[in-house]
């Protein structure tokens, strides 16, 4: 079976069976926008937000919930025991791998959709100023973060105490894309944006997703094999 | 390599016994006196803590693509020593930097980017042992992601801002430091080198007495 | 399937190229960022602070090579003790074998 043959049926499954509960979709939601509530009771003071707070806050609000969805997206496979039917399948592993990632990635847009207007909205952060770049800036962020997040939860998946060991051995290796995610926003949303810069940390998170992808790619068959 | 273990051992005690004499004779730094001889140490540490990160990387490479339970065994010892030497590096850093720039800790490229890869191996530790079976594969792609990941790690934090002296100290070292600074390194690198062996023949040991056991079972 | 793997493998190679070029984008277009201070391009010797704010430095150091011995030390002794344990081990399953 060839491979985007492979990536469409799983895809396909994933979506279908997310769409009939949307059990997902609705708590990672409501998840980041409680997020985004914390954090907003954490830094603004005198009902006044502090400066730079929004790129931050939106960041690590797609980071948390990135983290639970990545552990949901494999905790329901895993249930249903349908990991191990999937291993057993004789497609190429690499196949499995990108099928996984793309129906991640689909989540996290949605719940983006919501959580980057609600930052905006409660920051002032003017968000909306240079859309093309900021687009660019979170879907480059969220590729590299859901891409080593796949890995790392396939991996997981059989494993034991993966609920706590999926963060700890994600956030270390995602940092770099917190940190051009979060300087890139800034960059766009200070008071005189400069794109420039925002293009320059746009493109280390463009090497980040190559390298990272690439690598997962050739490592997904030997890790997951017993 | 088993022979060579006590000789090494001897000559390893005796360059870490002779360091404190050559430290103390060393001249004063000009600017930071005293509190500068930590660098004969943090140095060093930081060396083999990169280079028990690039081992684990290197042995998850090879464990990965050949399933060579040797390499496996490699690949942990340079977790472990990673974990360690860093630990020492993050403890004794601070401790110069307190009297040198005033403050305990700096969002710097050289710090962040060291806490950064020490947290990967910490975290490559954890996995392997509340991992359950069958976490030394998964491991092995923690350590060659943690490795990869070193560059980015380093241009971004560069990008954002930085503080620490730059690399280019080492050739500017007075001809006092400079002797007794390589000597610390050597007597590191020795003990790395040490430890490698001691912590391998205990790898194979354990898997020798798996084996054994399963036999007994049978 | 092997072609597949073959075609892969350049597809792999390709992207792990294409990372040097979108680097070298990144690196020459961005200029460094502007450095904050002058100060911060060297050390500033903070023995010009009045001696009233001076730290003592002899605590520090002691504090740090204390903590670089007992780190090696303990790894070391650590590193021992398992090997004994396992050693132990090996005798006790290498005793109980001829049995079988």
């Amino acid at each position: 079976m060839n491979f985007v043959r492979v990536v469409w049926l799983v895809v396909r499954k994933d979506l279908l069976v997310e769409l009939r509960s949307r059990e997902i979709l609705y708590t990672t939601v409501f998840f980041a926008v409680s997020c985004v509530l914390v954090f907003a009771f954490g830094f603004v003071r005198e009902g006044q937000a502090m400066d730079d707070v929004g790129a931050g806050i939106l960041w690590i609000a797609v980071a948390f919930s990135g983290t639970l969805a990545l552990g949901r997206a494999f905790e329901r496979e895993r249930q249903s025991e349908t990991l191990r039917a999937l291993l057993l399948a004789p497609v190429d592993r690499p196949a499995l791998y990108v099928a996984k990632l793309i129906g991640v990635l689909t989540l996290m847009t949605a719940v983006e959709i919501v959580v980057v207007p609600l930052v905006a909205l409660l920051f002032q952060a003017p968000l909306f100023r240079h859309l093309p770049m900021l687009l660019g800036l979170l879907l480059a962020g969220t590729v590299g973060f859901t891409g080593v997040g796949t890995m790392f939860g396939a991996m997981l998946a059989r494993a034991r105490s993966r609920d706590v060991l999926l963060p700890v051995l994600l956030y270390p290796i995602t940092i770099p894309v917190i940190i051009a995610g979060v300087r890139g926003t800034s960059a766009l949303l200070q008071a005189d944006p400069d794109p420039a810069i925002a293009r320059a940390w746009l493109s280390l998170l463009l090497s980040f997703d190559v390298v990272f992808i690439t690598l997962a790619l050739w490592t997904f068959e030997p890790v997951m094999t017993d | 390599m088993q022979r060579l273990f006590l000789p090494l051992l001897i000559l390893v005690a005796a360059m870490f016994a002779y360091a404190p004499l050559a430290i103390a004779n060393a001249p004063f730094e000009s600017t930071m006196l005293l509190v500068q001889k930590i660098f004969y140490f943090h140095v060093p540490s930081w060396f083999v803590m990169f280079s028990g990160a690039f081992l684990c990387a290197g042995a998850s490479v090879v464990y990965l693509a050949k399933g060579s339970k040797n390499a496996d065994h490699y690949a942990v010892t340079g977790a472990e020593l990673a974990v360690v030497f860093g630990l020492m590096g993050l403890i004794t850093g601070p401790l110069w930097a307190r009297k040198a720039w005033g403050v305990w800790w700096e969002w710097d490229v050289k710090l962040t980017l060291a806490l950064v890869v020490w947290l990967t191996f910490v975290a490559y530790l954890l996995l392997r042992r509340y991992g359950g079976p069958g976490s030394e594969k998964l491991a092995a792609g923690v350590g060659i992601f943690g490795a990869a990941n070193i560059p980015f790690v380093y241009y971004s934090v560069n990008w954002w801002r930085t503080i620490h002296p730059k690399t280019t100290v080492v050739p500017t070292l007075g001809p006092g430091m400079r002797g007794t600074f390589w000597f610390c390194v050597l007597a590191f690198m020795l003990l790395m080198v040490l430890i490698i062996a001691a912590r391998v023949r205990l790898e194979r040991q354990r898997a020798r007495v798996d084996e054994l056991f399963l036999e007994l079972e049978d | 399937m092997r072609r597949v793997r073959s075609v892969w493998r350049v597809l792999l190679v390709w992207l792990l190229l294409a990372a040097g070029p979108v680097w070298h984008a990144a690196v020459d277009a961005q200029q460094p960022p502007p450095r904050p201070k002058p100060a911060e391009d060297e050390f500033v010797p903070i023995d010009q602070l009045p001696p009233g704010e001076q730290l003592p430095a002899a605590p520090l150091l002691i504090a740090a090579y204390a903590v670089a011995w007992l780190a090696v030390a303990g790894y070391l002794f650590s590193i021992w003790r398992r090997l004994d344990r396992v050693d132990r081990d090996i005798a006790e399953a290498g005793r109980r074998l001829p049995r079988t």
